[in-house]
């Protein structure tokens, strides 16, 4: 057994997925930046695909923010945060 | 005294204050900014969400970055995560200083990056209803003016 790809979602892409984060099974191999869309919008909620695809949403792998979200490449155990624009404290 | 803290419950931004004023005997002077829930806009409760590799780590960073740039005796960042209600303090900064300007500057920069560059969402609770706030144009502004090289 390979251990999932945890997907975390913040602020009000929380809403959006309905749920706070998201389990992947990675047995097929690491998962990729289009092969995760795919996942959010056909096997996770409709439109959460394209709502983490805004421009504004940023993408961290492990914690570090990535500076190219679509050169994602996430392996067993890994943890992906998708960050909509922050709203202050 | 360096002290950085995220809190789920409650806590007395005056005893955050005393004990930094105990802590730095050299300076003097300590400049403090406690921001609270607001009241009277119908809000009934507010919620801080974070997420834990980022928020506490970029609240580090900005203290660091506030010691680098100010002359400061010492420097306490509180800020609550949860649920609060009106009244309820989110969030202290205060500085410990030589002489008053750095702290009063330090205390005011920290603030804004908090305000507008800080890894927290924020939702409102009015008439039953939750809503996400959207970033205010008027906190980038704010953040702005550190970067502008005449001031400070």
């Amino acid at each position: 057994m390979s251990e999932p790809v945890r997907v975390i979602y913040l602020g009000k892409l929380a809403d959006i997925a309905g749920r706070s984060g998201t389990r992947l099974d990675v047995h097929a191999g690491p998962i990729d930046w289009s092969y995760l869309i795919d996942i959010l919008e056909n096997k996770v909620v409709p439109g959460l695909g394209e709502a983490v695809s805004d421009d504004r949403v940023m993408v961290a792998l492990n914690g570090t923010l990535l500076a190219d979200k679509t050169a994602l490449v996430a392996q067993e155990g890994d943890e992906i945060a998708f960050l909509p624009p922050v709203s202050g404290g | 005294m360096r002290e950085t803290r995220l809190l789920d419950t409650a806590f007395d931004p005056a005893a955050l204050v005393d004990r930094l004023g105990a802590a730095t005997p050299q300076s003097g002077g300590i400049a403090s900014f406690v921001g609270k829930v607001r009241g009277g806009d119908g809000v009934e409760a507010l919620e801080l969400r974070h997420y834990e590799p980022l928020t506490l780590p970029g609240i580090e960073a900005l203290a660091d970055a506030a010691q680098a740039r100010f002359a400061l005796e010492g420097l306490v960042i509180s800020h609550r995560i949860g649920v609060m209600h009106p009244g309820d303090p989110i969030v202290c900064v205060a500085a410990a200083a030589r002489h008053r300007r750095d702290a009063i500057l330090a205390v005011d920069f920290c603030m804004d990056h908090l305000k507008s560059a800080a890894w927290f969402w924020k939702r409102e609770l009015k008439a039953g209803q939750w809503h996400w706030i959207e970033p205010r144009s008027q906190d980038y502004a704010d953040l702005a003016r550190w970067s502008k090289s005449a001031s400070t």
